[in-house]
């Protein structure tokens, strides 16, 4: 888990660890499955070691001993979330991997560019399942819902490209 | 897939549909075989003029293959009367078009309880469930108003209704979502999904991901064959984190 998001979920007021978790698992849904709650944790302490965040101790809490500090965001804590939300960041997709992978294929005739779209389909389209199927549970206008959403509509964008990727070399082995 | 024959209720085997002769012979569609088991949703994808809508006017007794078969619920209905094969049409196969064809004249509860009325229901038995579909489909409030005077989505939500009105064995559907916008779409999304729980066996020819990602197994089309099969069933939200930027 990156560590400006961590920060930025304890912006809102000292938390324990538990809340913190808590917090990005509604606003993960199933996706929060995913989470590894040591890496959590890991994050936290580097966090604290770089002085983003101080720990207060408290009686509360679960057994765990990380659960009984209280975290909250110092003053550098603060400006580094500040300037976090101000970034412009975006997810970059590896097209050109598969891209180059087909070209290859078909170069040196390692595999039949076809093929390897097909397999790739598959893969998307039982992502894309499972990410509607997940959606579609979701209470609507949940957290979660969202971020399944933003899933469905870069996997369907996907497959459209892998569309014109099968057209384009249906075309080219016709063509040759 | 489906090895007990007997639980296929849509089969084709060397499914065949030409056009013209010698040089300019068209295959297509080119020796397809499948099997539809109760209960499942099947799509077919592939890119347009791939033959993926003959197909499914062969499944459904609308067109006459050149060659192979088709057996509903076991029995064949390739080789079968026009008599036969339109009572085939009114009772056993349902069909959803891309451009909803409802009838403009009928309101949308005219046009569910036709269908039923055709399957050879009584006009009350046919206006009950008419009714009864309509409500299903959050359509209740609609029932009395023309095709005309309904989105996009709601009219494909009242052919839907008419297609299940005869409580068909199979539902075909061609590019249901193709002329809805993304909204519209969702709610397709949504029917077939609840179509599916239902236990209703669907066959759905598209081009849209998101139709084709409702279904159990996926069969890719190419050049009048199918290239590729595909199971659906088994992903899982924890494989998303990837997809989300959650790992690493």
């Amino acid at each position: 888990m990156q560590q400006e998001v961590v920060l930025a979920m304890l912006a809102k007021e000292p938390s324990h660890g538990y809340q913190l978790r808590a917090r990005l698992r509604d606003a993960l849904g199933p996706l929060g499955d995913a989470m590894n709650d040591g890496q959590v944790y890991v994050t936290l302490t580097r966090l604290e070691k770089a002085g983003l965040l101080a720990v207060e101790r408290s009686n509360a809490g679960g057994a765990d001993r990380s659960d009984r500090k209280v975290y909250a965001l110092t003053s550098d804590g603060q400006q580094r979330v500040a300037e976090w939300i101000a970034e412009v960041s975006w997810p970059r997709p590896d097209l050109a991997e598969f891209h180059l992978k087909l070209i290859a294929a078909a170069a040196a005739g390692l595999a039949d560019p076809l093929t390897i779209v097909d397999t790739q389909r598959r893969e998307l389209l039982r992502r894309l399942r499972a990410a509607q199927r997940a959606a579609m549970a979701e209470p609507e206008r949940s957290d979660a819902a969202l971020l399944l959403e933003g899933i469905v509509l870069r996997l369907q964008a996907d497959l459209r490209w892998l569309e014109a990727c099968e057209k384009n070399w249906t075309h080219r082995r016709s063509g040759s | 897939m489906n090895e007990a024959a007997g639980m296929s209720v849509l089969r084709a085997r060397g499914l065949r549909k030409e056009y013209g002769k010698g040089e300019g012979l068209v295959r297509a569609v080119d020796e397809v075989d499948l099997d539809v088991g109760a209960g499942e949703t099947v799509a077919i994808m592939g890119p347009s003029g791939c033959g993926k809508s003959t197909l499914l006017h062969l499944l459904g007794g609308l067109d006459r293959p050149s060659g192979g078969a088709v057996l509903v619920n076991n029995r064949r209905i390739d080789n079968l009367s026009e008599k036969a094969l339109a009572r085939i049409r009114r009772t056993d196969v349902s069909y959803v078009f891309q451009s909803f064809h409802l009838m403009e004249e009928l309101t949308a509860l005219e046009n569910v309880e036709l269908s039923a009325l055709l399957a050879g229901r009584s006009p009350r038995a046919a206006r009950r469930r008419a009714e009864e579909l309509l409500d299903q489909l959050g359509l209740a409030d609609r029932a009395r108003f023309l095709p005309s005077a309904l989105s996009g989505g709601q009219r494909q939500r009242v052919a839907v209704a008419r297609a299940l009105s005869n409580e068909p064995s199979v539902v075909l559907a061609d590019e249901p979502t193709g002329n809805l916008d993304s909204a519209a779409t969702l709610d397709v999304l949504r029917l077939f999904e609840e179509l599916h729980q239902s236990g209703q066996t669907l066959v759905v020819v598209t081009h849209d991901a998101r139709i084709a990602a409702t279904a159990d197994r996926m069969f890719s089309m190419r050049d009048g064959a199918f290239v590729d099969e595909t199971t659906l069933t088994g992903g899982t939200a924890g494989q998303l984190g990837a997809l989300a930027g959650l790992e690493g």
